[in-house]
């Protein structure tokens, strides 16, 4: 049966999930978007809100795995999923692969879309499609840099997937 | 975003139980366009009702070698799928021709069937659009008419469907499978949008409290002899200017079966069944490909601003069939047109 959520003298809806491997128990109101609820409830900001209508890619999170605009998904329809920030990759300690090879690229300048340009890069790497730089220059194309980093963006991700291709470890690691 | 209240199907008869009991209800897939126009205040449904836990994921092989894809399929899993790949090509290169990865993630086969437009003053509830407020006029008609009409439109509305997935389906003949309070059936991918006559509010030809459940593609022999050709302002994420689904099958040197839809252009994927009957038996070669495109064209009428696409898809028309005879498809990658 369909199954209304909303409890009598209240508008927000119970809502369990997951991000960064932590589970949450939460009420939400229905239009609460994945990208508000990161930022403004659970201040998870590393999550950029860019243009928040999906056309930048700034605020790019994956969710079961899959790359996805947080500003896109209303956060109740998440019920029961895992989802990733760029908080979950690495910390500044100890940093993602793909966050070091940003690093050494210097494949950002005000930063800004570069949580986003990460989360999508890694994802990129685990959908396996990307055999080339080419490729890799399509399968970022939803990830919009302003300042125009996106040479050393690409050589950063080319980087860490020719890594990969030689060195099966160094794929575990990156996942 | 204006509030709305939130409920979840769990069956195909809740959700079309929950539409016909609330005409201000929506179903809510993917939400990549839904939300989004939500946002802008473009729609403002009373009651969200939420399919993603309906079974409607799975792409199957059918008895007769085609595939059925479930509402619920992501445009990524279609576009990868290794069966789509082998035997509906067009299909997987139109979905790949179209939004970002992120984008096609979570956007789902059903819904980009119900794409709305992309015309800006669909999407600017400060002007007048009788597809979004019917009787307020077209802001568009003597407005920024670029990405407008050559085809099929009416005095009342000049928007063209947005959709890459589905001037493909359209190529391929596939079929709509529908829910309804009435029971299921079966709907003509070519006779699922619609021109926009008098009623440019209703996009396709869903009655009310229908729901799509999946697409069926029947099996073709169009898997050598295709291209999905797609013209656009810059390489990638980007809706089309025009695009052009063609496919042939080919007997020695002669067109056997042809198949030309067309993006970007009208209201609905555009097609011309009879014209391409006209061309059975016809040598496949550039002279034919340009009468085939001229003949496509013979109606097209320009906006203004849009004048060129007359010209631009006159020559995108003989392009992708030359690529699909030649066995040379467009590549999503690399976009030079070759």
């Amino acid at each position: 049966m369909e199954i209304a959520l909303e409890r009598p003298g209240s508008l927000t809806c119970p809502l369990a999930l997951t991000i960064n491997g932590n589970p949450y128990t939460l009420d939400v109101y229905p239009w609460t978007t994945l990208l508000d609820l990161l930022r403004s409830n659970l201040e998870l900001t590393g999550t950029k809100k860019g243009c928040d209508h999906g056309q930048c890619g700034a605020c790019t999170v994956m969710i079961d795995g899959q790359r996805m605009n947080a500003c896109l998904k209303l956060a109740i329809t998440l019920d029961g999923t895992a989802v990733t920030t760029v908080e979950g990759l690495g910390t500044p300690d100890d940093l993602h692969p793909m966050q070091k090879a940003f690093v050494e690229h210097d494949a950002f300048q005000c930063g800004y879309c570069t949580p986003g340009q990460i989360c999508s890069a890694v994802a990129l790497l685990q959908e396996g499609h990307a055999r080339s730089r080419e490729d890799i220059r399509e399968l970022m194309s939803g990830n919009l840099c302003r300042c125009g980093a996106y040479s050393n963006i690409t050589d950063a991700i080319e980087e860490v997937l020719a890594k990969q291709a030689t060195d099966p470890s160094h794929r575990e690691a990156a996942e | 975003m204006k509030p709305f209240s939130y409920s979840r199907a769990e069956t195909v008869a809740d959700a079309v139980a929950a539409l016909v009991a609330n005409p201000h209800a929506q179903v809510l897939a993917g939400g990549t366009n839904l939300v989004d126009l939500m946002k802008y205040e473009v729609i403002h449904p009373e009651a969200i009702i939420d399919i993603n836990p309906l079974p409607m994921k799975t792409i199957e092989e059918l008895p007769d070698g085609g595939l059925r894809i479930g509402a619920l399929a992501s445009n990524s899993a279609v576009a990868y799928d290794a069966r789509v790949q082998a035997q509906f090509p067009l299909l997987a290169s139109a979905i790949l021709a179209g939004a970002s990865p992120q984008l096609r993630n979570a956007a789902s086969t059903g819904g980009n069937l119900l794409q709305k437009t992309r015309c800006c003053y669909f999407y600017d509830p400060s002007t007048p659009c009788n597809k979004r407020a019917p009787g307020s006029g077209c802001a568009a008609i003597g407005g920024l008419t670029r990405m407008h009409a050559i085809l099929g439109a009416s005095e009342k509305c000049i928007a063209v469907h947005p959709s890459d997935m589905c001037v493909a389906l359209v190529a391929l003949d596939a079929t709509v499978e529908v829910e309804g309070p009435d029971g299921a059936r079966d709907i003509a991918v070519c006779d699922f949008h619609r021109l926009p006559g008098d009623a440019p509010e209703r996009d396709n030809t869903l009655a009310r409290g229908e729901l799509i459940t999946g697409v069926r593609l029947e099996r073709n022999h169009f898997a050598q002899h295709h291209s999905y050709l797609k013209v656009r302002d810059r390489l990638s994420y980007a809706f089309g200017v025009v695009s052009v689904a063609a496919t042939i099958e080919i007997a020695g040197t002669q067109i056997a079966d042809m198949r030309v839809a067309l993006g970007g252009v009208a209201h609905k994927p555009w097609r011309d069944q009879l014209a391409e009957a006209d061309f059975a038996g016809a040598p496949a070669e550039e002279a034919t490909f340009q009468r085939v495109a001229d003949r496509l064209l013979v109606k097209a009428k320009g906006q203004g601003d849009n004048d060129f696409k007359i010209p631009l898809v006159r020559k995108a028309i003989v392009r992708a069939l030359r690529q699909a005879a030649s066995g040379t498809p467009q590549s999503q990658t690399n976009k030079k047109i070759q």
